[in-house]
């Protein structure tokens, strides 16, 4: 596709650029560096109109909420932290799929008092709780959750999980289920309504991405 | 350690020379051009009882407000977070007509939590209302109204966005959806999160039509969105089509008097959903990621002061359009007169003279540091034999 108005879109490094490359690619965008080996934070790409902004995930909202930048990709933990409000998220592009999972030792019993749970989600580990009825302690965290029940930190962590070995790999067990999670397509307002078309027409390639992907 | 008493708490701002004096140069000619329209100011007041400050308004702006006790009668007043409900209030109790009552307001408003751009609780509140008219004609005078005010501020380039809440209603109404599925909807809607719509819609339990029709909502937007919206939502219940009949004679009309603008419509975007009633409207600029100026229709919110009324009405922040303005608006300051100090006669009367005629003249103090420089002064007077003349400096 061709682009008639500058197009700016946030991604972060890792798992979100590399599967977000076919699903670009397949709008005919092909970025000119490779993140991990250029320490560029604003890329190129084939078309002259459009720039790649590299920036971490929990970043991507608040660059697009504000305008930095058009359109990003975001995992839906990060959106469900950040509240969403000033964005759209469209389209569910399907990548970088895991849950968010209670998790702790199997027989995880409760002692005296306010279970005790530690999480970089804060705010998607409070709704959880809240809505099965039960006052929790939420400690935050900003990585390295696993450990927090080993020394007793924490009776409970709230984690995204993927294969579960490195839960595995720490003794510690999935429990339940909170969110599926996976990275969505997230516009700015003011782009959505100003640049529509390339804003709809890079939209619809990338639904028809997803879909071909999907099959 | 270093007296750090200056900081002012998050969000608050003040605005110091010059832009100040734009600032107020801007609010002149602003509220002149609402005069000349026809619009009466009003200043209300900036405490009122919480219970009449937001009335009709929903728990956005309870959030929003700022609440004290009143230790005179113990009961709760609120710092006005929005202008527009006390206009609303003012004309159904106080404006005791039938014709239309045109108001204009300017004033600091205080918000709990920011949501601008730059973060600002502070707001300087400026806006119209027009009540006693229900009608696009109204709507229209205030869009104009509204455009006008934005060019006569220096913003460029202005995009106008348009919904209309009776569509979500009318439709949520149609399919039987209670208050909570209706607002759960509403939020996923403003989010544009289409995945999540189709989640709750399935998890409703509502005939496959109306769900299809309010699901389809979240894709109506466009320069075409009307088109589009006349073709998926045909089998809509009729205050839906009336909605969507609004719009376009809304479109038509705009596209007389506002030809040079720019109409975005978005039939899912709904801001104030809980206090309007008909179409909403939202200006956007290319520079800024969110609306700088906002409105719509509120009509029957005075019905609990005493007399239900249409209204429709827009309002923005003054020193937000200022600062999107701000580049070209620099060089507008005024060339200052410096006088020394002197007790003749004859130099206090030049003095005057000047001023009656428009000069600013700054006069030097006796033993003062600096002089008709550092006073960013251009001109001083200056004797020549008998006569006090204006030099550069």
């Amino acid at each position: 596709m061709t682009f008639d108005t500058p197009i700016t879109i946030a991604l972060s490094k890792g798992r979100i650029f590399k599967q977000s490359l076919p699903l670009l690619a397949y709008a005919g965008i092909l970025p000119a560096d490779d993140p991990e080996t250029s320490r560029k934070l604003i890329l190129d790409t084939n078309h002259a109109q459009v720039k790649l902004v590299i920036i971490r995930a929990t970043d991507v909202p608040t660059y697009v909420q504000y305008g930095a930048a058009d359109l990003g990709v975001a995992g839906k933990d990060v959106l469900l932290e950040h509240g969403g409000a000033g964005l759209y998220e469209p389209l569910d592009l399907q990548i970088a799929r895991c849950r968010m999972m209670t998790a702790g030792f199997q027989d995880v019993v409760r002692k005296h008092g306010r279970l005790r749970v530690a999480t970089k989600y804060v705010k998607s580990a409070k709704r959880y709780f809240a809505e099965k009825g039960q006052q929790v302690e939420i400690i935050k965290l900003y990585g390295s959750m696993e450990l927090a029940p080993i020394v007793g930190l924490a009776d409970l962590i709230v984690d995204l999980v993927e294969s579960g070995n490195t839960l595995k790999a720490n003794g510690l067990v999935p429990l339940e289920h909170i969110a599926d999670i996976s990275s969505r397509l997230i516009v700015n307002r003011a782009s959505w309504k100003m640049k529509h078309d390339t804003v709809m027409r890079l939209m619809e390639a990338m639904r028809a991405a997803v879909a071909k992907n999907e099959t | 350690m270093e007296n750090k008493s200056w900081i002012l708490p998050d969000g608050i701002d003040e605005v110091l020379p010059p832009q100040a004096g734009l600032i107020d140069l801007k609010r002149r000619e602003l509220l002149d051009l609402y005069r000349s329209w026809g619009y009466e100011f009003v200043i209300p007041p900036f405490v009122e009882f919480l219970d009449s400050l937001l009335t009709g308004t929903g728990s956005d702006l309870d959030l929003q407000t700022f609440k004290l006790t009143d230790q005179l009668s113990g009961r709760l007043m609120g710092i006005r977070a929005d202008i527009t409900p006390q206009a609303a209030r003012i004309d159904a109790h106080h404006m005791g007509t039938e014709a239309p009552v045109r108001l204009c307001y300017l004033g600091t408003v205080l918000h709990t939590r920011s949501d601008g751009f730059a973060g600002s609780r502070s707001p300087l509140q400026i806006g119209a209302e027009l009540y006693g008219h229900a009608g696009v004609e109204s709507d229209i005078e205030i869009l104009r109204l509204l455009i006008q005010t934005l060019e006569k501020t220096g913003v460029k380039d202005v995009y106008l966005d348009l919904g209309h809440v009776g569509i979500l209603k009318g439709l949520a109404a149609q399919a039987g959806l209670d208050k909570q599925q209706e607002l759960a909807l509403f939020e996923a809607l403003q989010r544009k999160a289409l995945p999540e719509v189709a989640e709750l819609l399935a998890s409703y339990r509502i005939e496959p039509e109306h769900a299809q029709m309010l699901y389809k909502l979240g894709e109506l937007n466009g320069d075409n969105a009307l088109e589009l919206a006349a073709q998926a939502l045909r089998n809509a219940a009729p205050p839906v089509q009336a909605a969507l009949e609004y719009l376009k004679r809304m479109a038509e009309q705009i596209s007389i008097w506002l030809p040079q603008v720019p109409v975005h419509f978005d039939l899912a975007e709904l801001r104030g959903y809980h206090f309007h009633t008909g179409v909403v409207f939202a200006a956007f600029v290319p520079s800024s990621g969110k609306e700088i100026a906002r409105g719509g229709r509120y009509d029957d919110i005075g019905k609990v002061f005493g007399r239900a009324r249409p209204a429709t009405g827009f309002s923005t922040d003054l020193k937000t359009l200022m600062l999107l303005a701000e580049s070209e608006q620099t060089a507008a300051q005024q060339p200052c007169v410096f006088a020394p100090w002197n007790e003749d006669q004859g130099l206090q009367r030049r003095i005057e003279e000047l001023r009656e005629s428009g000069y600013c003249v700054v006069c030097g103090l006796p033993g003062q540091q600096g002089g008709a420089r550092e006073l960013g002064c251009t001109q001083q007077l200056s004797l020549h034999g008998k006569v006090w003349e204006l030099i550069p400096v």
